[in-house]
């Protein structure tokens, strides 16, 4: 089997797989604890709606806070929104959904798409950069933050490897392309990049909590 | 000659002749062997280990944030007090023992179990560098309420014997005596006898029945008795039907702060009680920041099930009488800025009921740069004011507060909080600052209009 053939067979089914069962398990996992009911009397009962402020709220740090966070925060954004574009609203990855799902949605012109992929791996570069030059973060770090790094960026550079738009389809840089993106979805269910949903379950459960005691979130 | 004292250098530019880093003590309590211990922490941290505990757990992404909403950190800059790195234990037992992958950490070993070792360094940044103020729960992007989590990590450093010896202490004798600084229901009977006689106010103790039980703080029993007149002063002008209670007035909960859980409930019990039997529709609890966090958000709980009264804090019981217009207060012609003690303000909900009463008393309210929900600990709370090695860090601390007050302008600092304003008097002598801390309540109790 060529390795483009195992890429886009069996190697996607086995990381779609692997990624599904690891969200659940750590889900399963998280609310198995269960937890006793708070008996103290509300000051507000609209938790839901504290849970939901709490995740808009947390988008941006708190106006005290900014003087330290504005930086990591804009950078934090930049890589984010540099690789969801480059993944979601690329031509070829499109085209590859498309082939998969039969679902298809506009594309943004590949120059813009480089734009945001050299945006993604300059904030990731500042991002690393700043994990093991300051104090706090070298502290905290472990292999999770190194390796959760790892696979994000390799996405982009194996990607950046198969520009200009005639390499598109060269089967070997391809498959090492897609094989990168597989590997990012076999890793993210055990290490720091759940925070792609814990982030929702986390904010929420503080915004409701912070709601039923009428705290600001 | 070899130079002896390598391992602690002296400090020949100091005034006194003494070592740059006198050596670090870890407490004990309890003879057991390590092996054990460490058993006992892991334990006591299990115990508490919920479906909240595993959202947070599983959510950090070690962006480094809380550092820097911590005044620790702003204060010595040591990346060892960022406030997560403090549940470093916590997390290593909860990965190991309970996450989602447990079984993989212990079979890969990839988290080494805890040692003695480490739960001995962390004793010192559970409780010597942390008030439980939650600044950091205000900064995590992932809305993580560390706070939260340092107080249950203190649940297995309590049971393993492994706590700074000044807080076990105060908290030992809460537990025996009902007061963490002698205030016993002998003292507060001869305090109160004292204070009604001279300040010819009527005190009343142990009435059976009563509309609404008061509480009080063993700080204000022993240090600031005024606060106990000035009760006494505003219940007796609204003409409500109080009492205090000698079975349930100690409201300062050290079961809480030391992290033992049953003297926790043994304390919130006492009051409960008490609030049961005078057929209480209320109960106030006193100038005091954890008594809040303690009784009105965990009350219920440790009961297991709704009290049968409300609870309110002394400020939004204050609060409730002024807007209501049955508390008439004088006009002060002074500007104040408001120091809001944490576990009512960001963690309790009630950051607008003191303001309402300092508008009702005409003051000009500075804010300070960093106010209300988002405010600077005092440095105090959570017990560290009780243990000594911690002076220096808590000192430093206080004075990023210090200098937000000094930079308002405002003439007079005002706080509804007897521990805050406490080791706001032990950072006025420190420093030598030229500003004294006010109580809300005492200035209330003074500019009754009659």
């Amino acid at each position: 089997m060529e390795l483009l053939e195992f890429a886009r067979g069996p190697g996607l089914t086995i990381s779609i797989t692997i990624f599904i069962i690891g969200v659940v398990w750590r889900l399963l996992g998280i609310f198995r604890l269960g937890r006793k009911p708070d008996h103290s009397k509300p000051r507000s009962t609209a938790t839901t709606t504290g849970a939901l402020r709490m995740i808009l709220r947390r988008m941006w740090p708190h106006r005290e806070f900014l003087s330290d966070t504005a930086i990591a925060t804009v950078n934090g954004y930049l890589y984010h929104l540099g690789w969801f574009l480059a993944f979601l609203v690329f031509a070829p990855h499109i085209a590859f959904v498309k082939r998969v799902t039969g679902i298809s949605w506009p594309a943004l012109p590949d120059p813009v798409m480089y734009v945001a992929t050299a945006i993604a791996i300059l904030g990731l570069s500042m991002a690393l950069l700043r994990r093991l030059t300051d104090p706090v973060l070298r502290l905290l770090s472990n292999f999770d933050d190194y390796f959760s790094w790892f696979v994000t960026m390799l996405p982009l550079i194996t990607g950046m490897a198969l520009i200009p738009p005639e390499k598109y389809t060269e089967p070997v840089p391809l498959a090492i392309h897609l094989l990168s993106l597989e590997l990012l979805l076999v890793w993210m269910p055990f290490g720091k990049l759940s925070h792609a949903f814990l982030v929702f379950i986390s904010r929420g459960t503080t915004g409701a909590a912070f709601a039923r005691k009428g705290a600001r979130p | 000659m070899t130079d002896k004292v390598q391992e602690h250098p002296l400090d020949l530019d100091s005034p006194r002749l003494s070592v740059k880093k006198p050596e670090q003590r870890y407490d004990k309590q309890g003879d057991m062997p390590d092996a054990e211990r460490v058993e006992l922490a892991m334990q006591g941290f299990m115990k508490d280990f919920s479906s909240t505990t595993a959202i947070y757990m599983e959510s950090c992404i070690h962006c480094g944030h809380c550092a820097d909403a911590c005044h620790f950190y702003k204060a010595s800059e040591d990346p060892k007090h960022t406030p997560i790195w403090k549940l470093e234990p916590f997390k290593q037992t909860y990965k190991r023992e309970a996450g989602p992958f447990a079984f993989a950490y212990r079979a890969f070993n990839l988290k080494s179990k805890v040692t003695v070792e480490e739960l001995e360094e962390w004793q010192h940044l559970l409780y010597d560098t942390c008030n439980m103020c939650g600044r950091c729960t205000m900064i995590c992007p992932m809305g993580i309420d560390i706070a939260a989590l340092v107080s249950q990590a203190r649940h297995g450093m309590f049971a393993a014997g492994l706590m700074p010896h000044e807080l076990w202490a105060v908290a030992e004798r809460a537990e025996r005596e009902g007061s963490p600084l002698g205030a016993t229901p002998k003292v507060l009977k001869e305090r109160i006898e004292w204070l009604a006689d001279d300040f010819e106010v009527k005190i009343p103790l142990d009435q059976p029945q009563a509309d609404v039980v008061c509480t009080l703080s063993s700080i204000e029993i022993m240090k600031y008795p005024e606060s106990i007149v000035a009760v006494a002063k505003i219940m007796n002008h609204l003409g409500i039907n109080w009492t205090l209670r000698s079975d349930g007035y100690e409201a300062t909960n050290f079961g809480l702060l030391s992290g033992n859980a049953q003297w926790q409930k043994d304390m919130s019990l006492k009051l409960i009680n008490a609030a049961i039997a005078a057929g209480a529709k209320t109960l106030v609890l006193p100038e005091c920041g954890h008594a809040y966090g303690a009784l009105r958000w965990q009350g219920a709980n440790v009961y297991g099930q709704p009290l049968p009264f409300e609870v309110l804090h002394i400020s939004e019981f204050l609060a409730a009488e002024v807007r209501s217009g049955r508390l008439k207060l004088k006009k002060m012609d002074q500007s104040v800025t408001f120091h809001d003690p944490c576990q009512v303000s960001r963690r309790g909900g009630a950051t607008q009921a003191p303001r309402d009463v300092l508008q009702a008393l005409g003051v000009e309210l500075r804010e300070m740069q960093d106010s209300g929900d988002l405010g600077y600990c005092c440095g105090g709370g959570g017990g560290v004011v009780t243990i000594h090695r911690a002076d220096e860090l808590r000192h430093a601390a206080f004075g990023i507060k210090m200098r937000q007050i000094d930079a308002t302008g405002a003439k007079l600092p005002v706080t509804s909080c007897s521990n805050c304003r406490q080791t706001f008097d032990d950072g006025q002598a420190h420093y030598q600052w030229d500003k004294k801390m006010a109580s809300l309540l005492e200035l209330v109790a003074e500019h009754i209009v009659d």
